[in-house]
C-alpha cells in the first residue's frame, strides 16, 4: 500500500529535480531564437546603413558656380548653316557637321579658365592649373550648350561646372591629406587652389543631377552618370512587360482552367516548376549561343537582354498568376456556367477580373526581378562601356545592375565607390518602390471570400 | 514607316470588319422568325470572327514577308554589283551596299556617286518598289479574301462563338508551350555546344583534371587545364560556407517568430527579414566587397589570422544572408503548417514548449524543410554575382575558405564576356560548365521538390 505512494514521490522527485535542467534548456533554446531574429534584423540594418552612408553624400559634388563669359574673340565660328533649296539631306548634314566640328575646335578650356581668372586675376600664368580644376567633360558640355543655343555668343551666363573627381575626393577628405605629395592624386599647387576657393563660393558641394541624368563616361568621371543604364534598364523593362506578361497570364490561364490532365499538361508543369529554379546565369548561356551566336542579334542591345529577362521571369509571373486563379473560389464559376456561360466566358469575364489583383502584384515581381539581374546580361554583350544614352531598344546600352558592376570595378575607388553605393540606392529605390506597389495593390483590391 | 501604315491600316480594317460582321448578324437576327431562336451566338462573336479572319492571316504573311524581303533584295543587288564591279571582299560589298542604300532611301551620300552605285541604287529601288507593292497587294487581298469568306459565313446556325473561343484557345496553349520551348533551348544549346567543346577536349580530362588554366582563346589550339574540380570545388567550399550561416539563422529565426513571437513583433520582423530577399545579387557583391570583406581581414588581423578581403568566407558569407530569408519563410510555412493538435498533446503530457518544437514539430516538419535546405544550396550553387565580386577568382584546387576561390559561375562569365569567339575552346568551355551546372542545380531541385510534395500528403 505504501510502495506506489513512494513510488510516485520518488517519481515527483525526480521530475522536480529535472525541471531546473528542462527550464534552464527551454530559456536557452529561446535565446537562440532571439539571437538568430535579432542577428537577422540587424543585417538588414547593417546593410542598409552602410550603404546609405556611403551612397548618399555622393549625391553632392564639388561644383564651380561662376559667371561664364562666351568671348567672341575666343568662339570665332560662322553662324549654323541651314539648308539650301534644292540640296540633298546628306550634303546639308555633312555642311552641318563640318560646322559642329569647326564649334569643338574653339578653346573651350580657354572661356573655363577666363571665368575663373575673372575672380582672382592674379592667376593668369597658371591656366594649366586652372584648368585641372575641371572635370574635363564640361568643356564639351559648354560646347554643346553653345551648339544648342548659338545665340550665347557674347553673353554672360551663371553655370554650375562641375569639379574634377580628384579635387571632389579631395575635399570631401576621402584621401589621407597628410599623405605625401608622392602619394597624392593631385599636385600640391591644385590642391591649395581647390582649398582657395571652396573657402569662398565659388567651389561648393551642391547636389548634382549628373549622376542622375548623364551617360557613363571614362574621360570625365565626375560627370559619369546613369542615364544611359537608367534608359537601357527601362527599354528592357518594356520588353519584358510587352512579351513575358501576356504569355504568362495566357500559359497560367490555360494551365489552370482549360488543360486536360494528361502527360503533355504535366510535362510542361514540371518543366515551369524546374524552370523557376535554373541558375539565371543559364539563361544568359541560352541568350549568347540562340540569340547572340544563332540568330546574330546584336550584342549590347536592350531588345536581346529584355529577351533573355522575358525567358527568366516567364515562370515567376506563371506561378504568381496561378495561385490568384487558384484563389477564386469554384462557386463564382459553377454560377457562370449553371447560367449557361461557355468556359472562356466564365473565365475571362468572371475568374479573370476578380483575379486581376494578383496578377499585377506576380506581373510587378516579375518586372523587379528582371530590373535587378545582372548576370545574364553579362554573357550578351552588356558590360561593354557605353558612353551615349540609348534612343532605340536595338542601341548598345548597359543597364542599372550592369552598370553598378562596372562602376565597382573602376580604378578611381575612392571617387568610384561613393558612385557605386549611390547607383545602387538608385536601383533599390526603384524596386522597393515596385515592390510596395505590389503590397499596395492587393491590400487595396484584396477579396476575402 | 511604310510598315507602320500598313499595320494601321490593317488594324483598321480589322475594326471595319468587326463591325460589318456585328451589323449582318444583327440584321439576320431581326429578319429570322420567333419560333426559331434567332441566331446562335451573340453578334459580338460573329464580328470578331470576321475580324480574326481578316486580319491573322494578313499578319502572318506580312511578318514573313517583311523578314524575308530585304534579304532577298540584298541578295539580288549584290550579284548585279559583283558581276559589273568584279568581286570585293565582304568588307567592301558591306560599305558599297551601305552607300547604295541610302542613295536607294533618296538620302543621298556625302562625294560623288559612281556610275555603279547609280545604277545599283535604281535596280535596289526598283526591287524595293516592286517588293512593297506586291506586299500590300499581297495582303490586301488576303484581308479581303478572309473577309468574304467569313462575312459569307454568317448563317443563324452557324456557331461562331465556338470557334472564336477555340481560337483563343490555341493561343493560350501556344502560349504555355514557350515554357517548354525554353527548355528545350537551353537544353538543346548547351549539350550542341558542349559536343564542340569535346572535340577539342576530352570528357575526362575536363571532369576530372585538377588543373584549370584555359590560357588565351587567340592561341586557337586547346592547350592548357580544362580540370573542372577546382572550379567544383570552389563552388562547394562557397556553397557550406552559406549553409552554416543562412541554415541556423533561417532555421532559428523561424522557429522563433512562428513559435515564441508575440503577433506584434511577428508582423514587423518578418516583413523586413524578407526584404533581403529582394535585394539584387549585385548589391549584395558590392556589399561584400566594400563592406564585409575588409571586415573580415581587419577581424582577422587582430587575432593573428591572414584572411584575405575577397574568399571564400566573404562571398558565402554574404550569400548565406542572401537566403536567409529563403529558408526562413519557407520553413515557417512549413512549420505553421503542422496541425496544432500534435503541439496539444505534447504540451499535456508536460513538455517545454522547446521540448515540443525539437521532439514533435521538427520531427514533423522535417521533410518540408529539408526540401527548403535543398532548394537554398541549388540557389547557392547557381548564384553568381556575389562570388564574382566576392570570391576572389582563383580557380585552385584547395579547401582554406580563408583563401581566394573560383567556381564555376564565375568562371562561365570569365570566359564569355569580352571578345566572343564561339569556336574556340576557351570560350565553348562555359557551355561545358553551363551543362554541368543545369544538371547539378536540376538533381537538387527535383530531389528538393519530391520530399517537400511528399510530405505535403501526410496532413491534407
Amino acid at each position: 500500500m505504501t510502495t506506489p505512494n513512494s513510488k510516485n514521490a520518488e517519481r515527483l522527485a525526480r521530475v522536480a529535480a529535472s525541471l531546473k535542467k528542462r527550464h534552464a534548456a527551454e530559456k536557452r533554446f529561446r535565446f537562440f531564437g532571439v539571437l538568430a531574429s535579432l542577428l537577422a534584423l540587424s543585417f538588414v540594418a547593417i546593410f542598409f546603413v552602410s550603404i546609405l552612408s556611403r551612397g548618399l553624400p555622393a549625391f553632392w559634388q564639388a561644383t564651380f558656380n561662376l559667371d561664364v563669359y562666351f568671348d567672341p574673340a575666343i568662339i570665332e565660328v560662322e553662324p549654323r548653316p541651314v539648308p539650301n533649296p534644292g540640296e540633298s539631306p546628306a550634303d546639308f548634314q555633312q555642311r552641318d557637321y563640318a560646322w559642329q566640328s569647326q564649334v569643338g575646335m574653339v578653346n573651350w578650356n580657354r572661356i573655363l579658365e577666363n571665368s575663373l581668372i575673372a575672380l582672382r586675376p592674379d592667376l593668369e600664368d597658371e591656366r594649366r592649373t586652372l584648368r585641372s580644376l575641371f572635370t574635363s567633360g564640361e568643356r564639351f558640355a559648354l560646347r554643346d550648350r553653345f551648339i544648342e543655343n548659338p545665340d550665347l555668343l557674347g553673353q554672360t551666363v551663371r553655370l554650375k561646372l562641375l569639379a574634377d573627381a580628384n579635387v571632389d575626393v579631395w575635399i570631401r577628405g576621402n584621401i589621407d591629406r597628410d599623405l605625401p605629395d608622392a602619394q597624392q592624386q593631385l599636385s600640391p599647387r591644385v590642391r591649395e587652389l581647390a582649398d582657395a576657393f571652396f573657402a569662398t563660393d565659388a567651389l561648393q558641394m551642391n547636389f548634382s543631377t549628373a549622376l542622375l541624368v548623364n551617360p557613363d563616361s571614362r574621360s570625365s568621371p565626375a560627370s559619369a552618370g546613369l542615364g544611359g543604364a537608367f534608359m537601357g534598364s527601362v527599354y528592357m523593362i518594356l520588353v519584358v512587360l510587352f512579351l513575358s506578361v501576356p504569355l504568362a497570364v495566357a500559359a497560367a490561364i490555360y494551365l489552370e482552367e482549360f488543360a486536360p490532365r494528361n502527360a503533355i499538361t504535366d510535362l510542361i508543369e514540371v518543366n515551369i516548376n524546374n524552370l523557376a529554379a535554373v541558375p539565371s546565369i543559364v539563361f544568359g548561356l541560352l541568350g549568347a549561343a540562340v540569340f547572340i551566336n544563332y540568330l546574330k542579334m546584336p550584342l549590347s542591345a536592350p531588345l536581346v537582354g529584355g529577351l533573355v529577362l522575358s525567358l527568366m521571369t516567364l515562370p515567376t509571373v506563371i506561378i504568381a498568376t496561378r495561385a490568384a486563379l487558384k484563389a477564386v473560389p469554384p462557386s463564382i464559376r459553377q454560377a457562370a456556367l449553371g447560367l449557361g456561360a461557355s468556359k472562356v466566358q466564365t473565365v475571362f469575364h468572371h475568374v479573370l477580373p476578380l483575379a486581376i489583383p494578383g496578377v499585377l502584384t506576380g506581373a510587378i515581381i516579375g518586372v523587379a526581378q528582371a530590373l535587378g539581374e545582372t548576370a545574364p546580361l553579362l554573357l550578351i554583350g552588356m558590360s561593354a562601356f557605353v558612353s551615349t544614352i540609348p534612343g532605340g531598344p536595338l542601341e548598345q546600352s548597359a543597364a542599372l545592375p550592369v552598370q553598378i558592376y562596372l562602376w565597382q570595378g573602376n580604378e578611381l575607388r575612392n571617387f568610384f565607390e561613393g558612385r557605386t553605393a549611390a547607383a545602387i540606392i538608385v536601383l533599390l529605390a526603384l524596386m522597393l518602390s515596385m515592390n510596395a506597389l505590389a503590397i499596395w495593390l492587393r491590400k487595396r483590391f484584396e477579396t476575402r471570400w | 514607316m511604310t510598315n507602320w501604315m500598313l499595320v494601321a491600316v490593317l488594324l483598321g480594317v480589322m475594326a471595319v470588319a468587326y463591325h460589318l460582321g456585328l451589323t449582318r448578324s444583327r440584321v439576320m437576327a431581326r429578319a429570322g422568325n420567333a419560333r426559331r431562336a434567332a441566331m446562335h451566338s451573340r453578334p459580338g462573336y460573329y464580328g470578331a470572327l470576321v475580324a480574326l479572319w481578316c486580319g491573322l492571316p494578313a499578319f502572318l504573311v506580312f511578318a514573313v514577308w517583311n523578314i524575308a524581303e530585304p534579304s532577298l533584295i540584298r541578295n539580288a543587288v549584290v550579284t548585279m554589283l559583283s558581276s559589273e564591279a568584279g568581286t570585293m571582299t565582304s568588307q567592301q560589298v558591306g560599305i558599297a551596299m551601305q552607300r547604295i542604300e541610302s542613295i536607294a532611301s533618296g538620302f543621298g551620300v556625302a562625294g560623288d556617286v559612281t556610275p555603279v552605285e547609280a545604277a545599283a541604287a535604281a535596280e535596289m529601288a526598283r526591287l524595293q518598289a516592286i517588293g512593297f507593292y506586291t506586299k500590300i497587294a499581297l495582303v490586301m487581298a488576303i484581308v479581303l479574301g478572309g473577309l468574304v469568306f467569313a462575312y459569307r459565313r454568317i448563317k443563324p446556325d452557324f456557331r461562331a462563338r465556338n470557334h472564336v473561343e477555340q481560337i483563343v484557345r490555341i493561343a493560350m496553349f501556344l502560349a504555355s508551350g514557350v515554357a517548354i520551348l525554353t527548355t528545350v533551348g537551353i537544353v538543346l544549346s548547351m549539350v550542341s555546344e558542349t559536343l564542340r567543346f569535346f572535340s577539342f577536349v576530352s570528357p575526362l580530362d575536363f571532369f576530372f583534371g585538377t588543373v584549370w588554366d584555359p590560357r588565351f582563346s587567340t592561341t586557337g589550339a586547346a592547350g592548357g587545364g580544362y580540370g573542372i574540380l577546382p572550379l567544383l570545388s570552389g563552388t562547394l567550399l562557397v556553397s557550406v560556407v552559406a549553409m552554416t550561416v543562412a541554415v541556423p539563422v533561417g532555421l532559428m529565426t523561424a522557429i522563433f517568430l512562428a513559435e515564441y513571437a508575440t503577433p506584434r513583433f511577428r508582423s514587423i520582423a518578418k516583413p523586413v527579414i524578407e526584404v533581403l530577399a529582394g535585394i539584387p545579387t549585385i548589391v549584395y557583391g558590392v556589399f561584400a566587397l566594400i563592406v564585409v570583406g575588409p571586415f573580415f581581414s581587419s577581424v582577422g588581423a587582430a587575432i593573428g589570422l591572414e584572411i584575405r578581403a575577397t574568399s571564400a568566407l566573404t562571398a558565402g558569407f554574404v550569400m548565406g544572408i542572401m537566403l536567409i530569408p529563403f529558408i526562413s519563410s519557407l520553413s515557417d510555412d512549413i512549420i505553421t503548417q503542422v496541425p496544432r493538435s500534435l503541439r496539444d498533446a505534447s504540451m499535456g503530457l508536460g513538455a517545454t514548449r522547446s521540448e515540443t518544437i525539437r521532439r514533435v514539430v521538427l520531427p514533423a516538419a522535417l521533410p518540408g524543410v529539408v526540401g527548403a535546405v535543398l532548394l537554398a544550396a541549388s540557389r547557392a550553387i547557381g548564384e553568381t554575382m556575389i562570388v564574382v565580386l566576392a570570391a576572389g577568382n582563383s580557380p585552385v584546387l584547395q579547401g582554406n575558405p580563408f583563401e581566394a576561390v573560383s567556381t564555376v559561375t564565375v568562371t562561365i562569365v570569365n570566359q564569355l564576356t569580352g571578345d566572343q569567339d564561339f569556336a574556340s575552346p576557351q570560350s565553348l568551355v562555359a557551355f561545358a560548365l553551363g551543362l554541368t551546372l543545369f544538371v547539378i542545380t536540376l538533381g537538387l531541385n527535383v530531389v528538393a521538390l519530391y520530399i517537400v510534395r511528399k510530405y505535403r500528403e501526410q496532413y491534407d
